[in-house]
């Protein structure tokens, strides 16, 4: 007979291991599995890390984790095909303590932050896949590896095994993700040296920079680009529904050559060094697609669980702040001697009480009417370039008589009446 | 360390016959002991080996030190070590230099061992600093293209191991004088940990890649196993021997007894295709002494064109299907007829 | 049966990258990854064990304090025991430096129990020397049987193992006694996928770390950079080859000037 432990955590990502982490911190006999070569091996992100939900696990994290830039400038594009609007914010109050934000390399991270779990007494086993939950009347009571002498027990299975749970999808948790539900995203890591970057993003010494791009940077399909800074490399990647990728019969790489050399783009890459070509689905489903998360005898927490603000590139704080609850939740359960669903569901309470799911629900509708309304990205941010183009440029025209031209340029097609209705559906969306 | 003098080359025979890396590096053993003004002599063990000693001289050496003795008929560490530290101990050579192949290597450092001298693996290029008589063995070092320089400024003898097929063997002279000096050392067959039961000559894959004539060899650059099998069907249009670079093996393209470099094969054969490959200087070692080289290379910075007779700045996947067809286009019999279909 | 397998910790160098300006080795880019070569070392004393049925496995590396990493990949192969040398006193060590200080660590672990076979990879993949292996099996006064690529035969009764020693054109069948020094070639056998107990005694695994001072009597003059002979010189790129001709036009104007050149060859080839 196998081995039993507490509590099994599938997979290592930041979910994973903020789970494993709090659960072996609080004495719990916690067993981690991880199918990459290494924690963070497979693993892809744009690569914004927030510190409030990592600080709530590891205090002052930053002066340790391998991180790459803290990043005091957030940029906006809207970006059409030879020009872009822009606007953004710069503060120097986010490049030093305690920091708002950080660019982070998965592979880097991950890796610290499981040795993290380690070190805190979780037994950590990698190049191991776990292939199925071992069920026993109607409770969970382990996992199946794809390795020889393969079972191991558990009173608790936490399945943090990212987006395309199949182990969550065995439990009929969840279904077949639909590819409105999730985006795909292609991303390629540059190398650049660092005066070059800090030349290109007007940036000094350890300050970073994110640029979220919207309109072009994506054929104007629903979906977003971004490039973000790290200490000698550039992440850039762009994304869309999957369900536009099948409309407009896109291919992920295609998209992002398209975005490297467009000439917005292209001169921020100049000369670099591709290291790394990634490609990796997001949740995006939202509130809706959030799952079952609490079973007998399992919890399901991070991207597993759909847990992604897609508006906001929410994803890994959401992993750790679940992942922490549910350590919460299984250290309650041990200390009832009760692992059945009833008892885990104070997981499913937290997470409901807690900022994820009132973030979800707030952007619930969001998605979901810019998918089914191209004129945002289509239609928008072209508009909005040619009038800025039209405001800026000095040709003798009075500036009121540009403002007028300008609004007429948005309204004749659609009308003064379909510009504003679709201005406040948004607005409703993302309030 | 003045007491010690003269280039060694150690002899490696099987059932009679002279490696031919031997020769070679009598070849280069000569070059290193005129420079130095010393003599060269080669070290020659076996069982009924003493009709070898005349090759041996007429390569270039002046000496031959021969140990003769049943003993000795097949390669053993503990019987060879026996013998050539006895040798070395006794005649003190400053430079002695071994092929790198299984048998030299071996050798090489077992005897190093005994003698706590510094020993070079798998050299490619041999020179001397006469002034302070310092052997100057150089080898592709780990990361690049780069070659470093490795010194035994101590220790004496120098000892290298040299890879095979770098060095041109001198043309064999009939006519060259040269003394043999026949030496006995006690060996007994029951102390022996070790028997050679048998040896299989087997014409593996290895030996066919090391006989070609024609030869091509794929790179990383054809993408994935997919994009390898251009490389067969090029081959096999023409009748040549497919090979692979490092990158190719650890992919899993090839198995690795088709690996041509520094830690593969070394091969010269009379045509080379090199295709998708960068030409690092690990993979040039092996194949730079070709007759023909043809590199397809869609960079042209790629180093690989410097070792080329004739380059073709392009993509493989363009480039390698159009020879394929006009090779398709015509019909060549060994032998050079060639008929148009 | 108590084998000890000798492995080393090397940068992947099929992951690394050259930094093409300096020619130097971009150190981040190449994770240490144990020398596969020695993987199959490990794998064929595992094997060894099994068909025995019985017997113990030992790791011994010399290396810095993350190499503790190898071992626990050693472990999860199946090996049973783990030995780090470590200390600044090995540092730069060639190969006779190498060769002394695990010969040491082998007299060590042989002392508290007997070792019948020693283990080496054919080559570590940074340096490629394949020099360690026979150097220790000369130090212990053992023989070597190099490049072997099949274990035929073990035979505790009379203490003899029968092997496939590959040679430059084709392979010879030695019987050798026991103890004895094997370096293994990569076809040995296959890397198979360890069970889960294995993963979870890796995990948990800590191996003896031993420094200089635990090795015992030691000439510390034979050890790291004092001991070794060999010096690298100087480092030079490679005199540059003529380069021929680039040929030019359009690939089919290339490609037809290549048949010029390949036809001339016609008697090499063999076309179908
Ligand atoms: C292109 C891109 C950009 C993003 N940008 C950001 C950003 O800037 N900021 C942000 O906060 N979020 C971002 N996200 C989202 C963020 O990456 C995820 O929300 C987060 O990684 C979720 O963590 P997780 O632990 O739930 O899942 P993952 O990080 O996906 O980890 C799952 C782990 O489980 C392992 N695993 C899976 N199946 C098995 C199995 N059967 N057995 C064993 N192991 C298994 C995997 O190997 C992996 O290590 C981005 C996502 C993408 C794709
Ligand atoms: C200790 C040591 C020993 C080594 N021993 C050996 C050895 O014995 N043999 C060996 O080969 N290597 C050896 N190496 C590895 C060597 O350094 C190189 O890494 C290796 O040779 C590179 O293989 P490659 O040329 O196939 O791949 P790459 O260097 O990746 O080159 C691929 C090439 O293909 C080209 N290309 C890509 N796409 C196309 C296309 N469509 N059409 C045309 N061209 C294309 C690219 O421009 C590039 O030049 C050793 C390394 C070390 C450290
Ligand atoms: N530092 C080391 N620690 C343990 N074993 C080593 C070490 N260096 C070399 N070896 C062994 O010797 C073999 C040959 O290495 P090398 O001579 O460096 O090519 C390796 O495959 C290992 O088995």
């Amino acid at each position: 007979m196998s081995e039993k432990f507490d509590v099994i955590v599938v997979g290592a990502g930041p979910a994973g291991t903020a789970c494993a982490y709090t659960c072996a911190k609080n004495g719990l006999k916690v067993l981690q599995i991880e199918r990459g070569e290494y924690p963070g091996s497979k693993n892809v992100m744009g690569g914004v890390l927030y510190r409030k939900q990592t600080e709530e696990i590891i205090p002052e994290f930053w002066k340790e984790a391998p991180l790459e830039r803290p990043i005091i400038e957030q940029r906006f594009w809207m970006m059409d095909k030879e020009s872009t609007v822009s606007f953004g914010y710069k503060g120097l109050e986010w490049g030093v303590e305690p920091y708002n934000n950080f660019t982070v390399l998965r592979a880097h991270f991950d890796q610290w932050f499981a040795k993290k779990g380690v070190e805190e007494g979780v037994l950590l086993i990698n190049e191991t896949v776990v292939t199925e939950c071992i069920v026993e009347d109607g409770k969970v009571i382990g996992v199946r590896t794809d390795r020889p002498d393969g079972e191991i027990f558990a009173d608790v299975v936490v399945l943090a095994d990212g987006v395309n749970s199949l182990l969550a999808k065995q439990l009929g948790f969840h279904n077949e993700l639909k590819p409105d539900q999730v985006a795909l995203t292609a991303m390629e890591v540059i190398n650049l040296p660092k005066d070059k970057i800090n030349d290109r993003f007007n940036l000094q010494e350890n300050q970073g920079c994110t640029i979220e791009i919207f309109g072009d940077s994506t054929k104007g399909n629903l979906g977003t680009a971004f490039i973000y800074t790290n200490k000698e490399s550039i992440n850039i990647g762009v994304g869309t529904t999957l369900s536009s990728m099948i409309k407009a019969k896109m291919k992920p790489y295609d998209l992002l050559d398209y975005l490297k050399t467009h000439p917005m783009v292209a001169p921020l890459l100049a000369g670099g060094e591709s290291a790394e070509y990634l490609a990796h689905l997001i949740p995006e489903g939202g509130f809706h697609a959030v799952p079952k998360v609490a079973g007998n005898g399992v919890v399901v927490i991070g991207d597993a669980a759909q847990l992604v603000n897609a508006i906001h590139r929410e994803g890994s704080n959401m992993a750790m702040a679940s992942g922490k609850m549910a350590a919460e939740a299984v250290i309650q359960a041990k200390e009832r001697n009760d692992y059945s669903e009833s008892s885990l569901n104070s997981y499913r309470e937290a997470l409901y009480a807690s900022f994820i799911m009132k973030d979800l629900e707030k952007y619930k509708d969001a998605a979901h009417l810019f998918e089914n309304s191209p004129q945002y990205f289509k239609e928008y941010v072209p508009m909005l370039n040619q009038a800025m183009s039209k405001f800026f440029t000095v040709d003798g025209t009075p500036k009121k008589e540009k403002q007028k031209q300008i609004i007429k340029g948005f309204t004749s097609e659609k009308g003064t009446f379909g510009v504003m209705k679709d201005l406040y559906r948004a607005w409703k969306a993302v309030k | 360390m003045e007491e010690y003098q003269g280039v060694w080359v150690f002899i490696e025979q099987s059932e009679g016959e002279i490696a031919g890396v031997s020769l070679e590096l009598l070849g280069a053993g000569r070059q290193l002991a005129d420079k130095l003004e010393v003599s060269l002599a080669g070290v020659l063990l076996g069982d009924n080996v003493r009709e070898l000693s005349t090759q041996v001289i007429g390569h270039g050496a002046d000496i031959v030190y021969m140990i003769d003795d049943p003993v000795l008929k097949y390669y053993r560490t503990e019987s060879y070590m026996k013998g050539v530290n006895y040798l070395a101990q006794k005649y003190k050579p400053e430079i002695f230099l071994y092929g790198a192949t299984p048998n030299g290597k071996d050798l090489a450092s077992a005897v190093a061992t005994d003698l706590s001298t510094g020993l070079t693996a798998d050299t490619t290029m041999l020179d001397v600093d006469v002034e302070k008589r310092l052997l100057e063995a150089s080898r592709p070092a780990f990361g690049g293209n780069i070659m470093a320089t490795i010194l035994c400024k101590k220790n004496r003898p120098q000892m290298a191991t040299v890879r095979p097929k770098v060095i041109k063997a001198l043309p064999f002279d009939g006519v060259r004088m040269g003394e043999v000096v026949d030496e006995t050392i006690d060996l007994r067959e029951e102390d022996m940990r070790t028997k050679v039961l048998e040896i299989v000559k087997d014409v593996t894959k290895t030996a066919s890649l090391a006989d070609a004539h024609v030869i091509v060899c794929g790179g990383k650059g054809m993408g994935d196993l997919e994009g390898f099998k251009l490389i067969h069907e090029l081959a096999d249009t023409i009748g040549a021997s497919v090979g692979g670079t490092r990158d190719v093996i650890e992919a899993g393209w090839l198995p690795h007894e088709l690996q041509i470099g520094q830690t593969g094969e070394t091969v010269t054969p009379k045509i080379y295709f090199a295709i998708g490959l960068s030409g690092a200087i690990q993979h040039v070692v092996g194949m730079k002494n070709s007759e023909l080289i043809i590199a397809i290379n869609k960079d042209p910075n790629s180093p690989i064109f410097e070792a080329a007779t004739y380059g073709i700045v392009g993509d493989a996947f363009e480039v390698v299907p159009k020879l394929i067809e006009q090779f398709k286009q015509i019909r060549v019999k060994q032998g050079g007829e060639v008929s148009y279909v | 049966m108590h084998i000890v397998v000798c492995v080393k910790q090397v940068p992947d160098t099929k992951i690394i990258k050259i930094n093409p300006k300096t020619n130097t080795l971009d150190r981040r880019s190449a994770p240490a990854i144990l020398n596969p070569y020695d993987a199959h070392a490990v794998q064929e004393a595992v094997r060894l064990k099994s068909i025995l049925g019985t017997g113990k496995i030992s790791v011994l590396s010399m290396g810095p304090p993350q190499a503790t990493e190898v071992i626990k990949k050693c472990i999860e192969i199946g090996a049973d025991e783990g030995y780090l040398i470590s200390d600044r006193a090995f540092a730069g060590a060639d190969t006779l430096a190498t060769s002394y200080a695990l010969s040491k660590a082998l007299e060590k672990i042989a002392s508290v129990e007997p070792i019948d076979l020693v283990i080496c990879g054919k080559h570590a993949i940074d340096g490629d020397t394949g020099q360690v292996g026979p150097g220790i099996a000369r130090r212990l006064d053992i023989p070597p049987v190099t490049n072997v690529i099949e274990v035929s035969e073990i035979n505790s009764n009379d203490r003899t193992i029968l092997v496939k020693r590959k040679l430059s054109n084709g392979y010879e069948l030695v019987r050798v006694n026991m103890p004895c020094l094997l370096t293994v070639e990569k076809e040995i056998n296959k890397i198979e996928y360890s069970p889960l107990p294995n993963m979870l005694k890796a995990a948990r695994y800590k191996s003896n770390i031993w420094s200089v001072s635990d090795l015992g009597e030691v000439n510390i003059a034979q050890l790291g950079l004092k001991g070794s002979p060999t010096v690298v010189g100087k480092m030079f790129t490679p005199p540059k080859l003529e380069g021929g001709k680039v040929l030019e036009g359009t690939s089919d104007e290339q490609v037809s000037q290549l048949m010029d050149v390949l036809l001339e060859q016609k008697e090499l080839l063999n076309v179908k």
